[in-house]
């Protein structure tokens, strides 16, 4: 029953969801570390929701498995979605019933949460995302916003170790996406794994401490924002009249030189960023060997360059 | 787990002092479906539309009644539905013709709407996810929404009974009734008999009301489920008009539906009951198994 033998909250091998002639999911290996607040990334129609949806038991996986919790799904889903708190793909209620009675509605379903303590935790939700005021109201006319923070508070109404929350802000003005993501901070705070997915970089960043980023239905990368940060390329570019010279010393550094633009006087060389030497130990090489450095430029490929790169620019569904 | 264990397996909410929820399964008690029930009650009758339903089911009697009252010489005896001629003498029969007059179409109609919504509804509203994810359980869900659906049948008959029985006391008088047997029963025991009949058509709507639980967990477009599943309530009474088909009647859905003349007659037979629930009985069998059978491996993707 625990997380603690491996330190996974999630761990999938080989996950795989096919539609017809589609791999939506195509092979997906995620690690999930319990205790982070790990950033679920990717364009529109990458394959998230639909990985969400295998790891809660609403659809079946094509291949593969998939670990939640310390548990093997899909056979102990009953005994591990109690301990889950999920919203998947956008909030949803029944029109007619007001928040409060959407909530009883949801609880009442749970096995095992108290018919005695029911009300009060419903309150208690309901509170803490800021919808006491709007609780008795017809969901009917609650905003968008409203509705993905009465969908936050159906996540709650049960102590939760692990929060599946497939784009929480979306549809939220900024002041609502700073809530959610002051919210999420406080999930976290108490001690639960939230898992949560985006298809804005921008928003990972602020509230992940770990990240994986899919493309197309596949997994192309995954690991501490920091880890993700240091992977990919740095670029330098050494003004110089011994080019020559420059690029034999960058070439024991481990750069590969980029082919030499005739006369230019510039030399510009790439390198793993985790296999990269400091910039000033560069230079001093480069001066030792007596290249008359006249100018020194260093560009690290950033997080957003690298999701752009693996995911694809632009607005366009890549399918 | 002991909560002095360090790491983050630590719940959040405030009821944390209760136990976290990774605690044995087995040292938690899971309820039975009763409270699950109560909301799908509340969620049924709280609904705008199946008051709607109801009301519409309640104007027949009262439309039925306000007519016969409306004409002066009264109904020619033989012709209309059968007891419309009786209505003038005994308010008490405002009931059994509502309920005769409603059972080819409307309550088919009514009891299609609830039970092709059961599961496409909750699909279409995007609910069901959430219901799953609780988790509700899959097969908890579908007796939950069944029993709900029955629920239904049972008031609606008893709303065409009541309403009808209120509305004959208003406009005509009270008296005794003669059964098809002949023999005079008298105000009392009319109204009971008039309650087993509201049992017997309850009763065959249980049937239908699971065929249209699987119709239901075919789509997540609620009114297609709803329209296909008054189809075949329709469509059984065809075939079962159609003397070339004599060897499929037993089997229909419908063929019992108009049978409780058998609870007209003193002493009460029983027999048409008995057939009726039995075949009944068949078609929840059926009809759950494949309910039962498509929803436990369906892909929720709504
Ligand atoms: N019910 C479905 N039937 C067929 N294809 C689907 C279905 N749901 C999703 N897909 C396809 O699977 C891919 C991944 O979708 P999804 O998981 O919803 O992406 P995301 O959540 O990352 O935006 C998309 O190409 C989408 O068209
Ligand atoms: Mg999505």
């Amino acid at each position: 029953m625990t997380v603690a033998g491996t330190g996974l909250a999630i761990e999938t091998r080989g996950l795989s969801k096919r539609f017809g002639h589609q791999d939506a999911v195509d092979d997906v290996d995620l690690t999930v570390p319990a205790g982070t607040v790990f950033g679920f990334l990717g364009p529109n129609g990458s394959g998230k929701t639909t990985t969400i949806r295998m790891l809660l038991g609403l659809a079946s996986a094509t291949r593969g498995e998939a670990t939640v919790l310390g548990q093997e799904l899909p056979g102990a889903l009953s005994s591990v979605l109690p301990r889950i708190g999920a919203l998947v793909e956008g909030p949803a209620f029944y029109p007619f019933l007001s928040g409060t009675a959407n909530l009883m509605r949801l609880d009442s379903a749970d096995r095992y949460a108290s018919g005695s303590t029911r009300r009060s935790r419903v309150d208690a939700a309901l509170d803490r995302v800021g919808l006491t005021h709007a609780a008795g109201k017809r969901v009917k006319a609650y905003s968008l916003g409203m509705k993905q923070r009465l969908g936050l508070a159906s996540a709650l109404l049960s102590p939760r170790e692990l929060l599946v929350l497939d784009e929480p802000t979306n549809g939220l003005d900024p002041q609502g996406t700073r809530e959610v993501r002051n919210l999420i901070r406080s999930f976290a705070d108490d001690g639960a794994t939230v898992f949560v997915s985006s298809h804005l970089l921008s928003e990972v960043e602020q509230m992940c401490t770990h990240a994986a980023i899919m493309s197309a239905g596949r997994l192309v990368a995954q690991g501490g924002l920091d880890e993700l940060r240091r992977v990919g390329d740095a670029h330098v570019t050494v003004v110089t009249p011994d080019a020559e010279r420059a690029r034999r010393r960058l070439a024991a550094f481990g750069f590969v030189t980029d082919e030499p633009a005739e006369g230019s006087g510039r030399v510009r060389a790439t390198v793993a960023v985790e296999a990269a030497a400091a910039p000033e130990s560069i230079v001093a090489a480069l001066v030792a060997d007596g290249v008359r450095v006249r100018g020194f430029t260093v560009e690290q490929v950033t997080l957003e360059e690298r999701f752009v790169a693996l995911t694809g620019e632009g607005f366009d569904v890549v399918r | 787990m002991s909560s002095a264990e360090p790491g983050p397996a630590r719940a959040i909410g405030e009821r944390a002092p209760l136990g976290s929820p990774s605690g044995e399964g087995e040292s938690r008690h899971p309820s039975l479906g009763i409270s699950l029930l109560v909301s799908e009650l509340s969620v049924i009758y709280r609904r705008p539309r199946t008051w709607a339903l109801l009301a519409a089911l309640a104007a027949v009697p009262i439309l039925i009644a306000v007519a016969v009252r409306l004409t002066d010489d009264g109904p020619q005896p033989g012709r209309g539905p059968p007891f419309l001629d009786s209505i003038t003498n005994n308010g008490l029969f405002v009931g059994f013709t509502a309920l005769v007059v409603c059972i080819p179409l409307f309550l088919p109609l009514t009891v299609g709407v609830v039970a092709g919504d059961t599961i496409a509804g909750e699909a279409g509203h995007g609910t069901l996810r959430y219901l799953l994810i609780v988790p509700a359980g899959r097969v908890r869900l579908l007796l939950v929404k069944y029993v709900g659906a029955a629920i239904f049948c049972l008031s609606a008959t008893l709303t065409i009974v009541l309403a009808g029985t209120v509305i004959g006391f208003a406009l005509f008088p009270l008296g005794d009734v003669t059964l098809l047997s002949g023999d005079t029963i008298g105000p009392g025991e009319s109204t009971l008999r008039l309650l087993l009949v509201a049992g017997y058509v309850t009763v065959s709507l249980l049937g239908l009301s699971a065929v249209g639980l699987f119709i239901s967990t075919l789509t997540d477009v609620p009114v297609g489920a709803m329209a296909a599943t008054i189809v075949i309530a329709v469509a059984s009474q065809v075939v079962g008009a159609l003397p070339q088909l004599a060897w499929l009647h037993p089997w229909l859905l419908s063929n019992h539906w108009l049978g409780f003349g058998d609870l007209l007659r003193q002493p009460i037979s029983w027999d048409s009951f008995g057939a009726n629930a039995l075949l009944q009985l068949g078609y929840i069998a059926l009809f759950g198994a494949l309910a039962y059978g498509r929803f436990t491996t369906k892909d929720v993707l709504s």
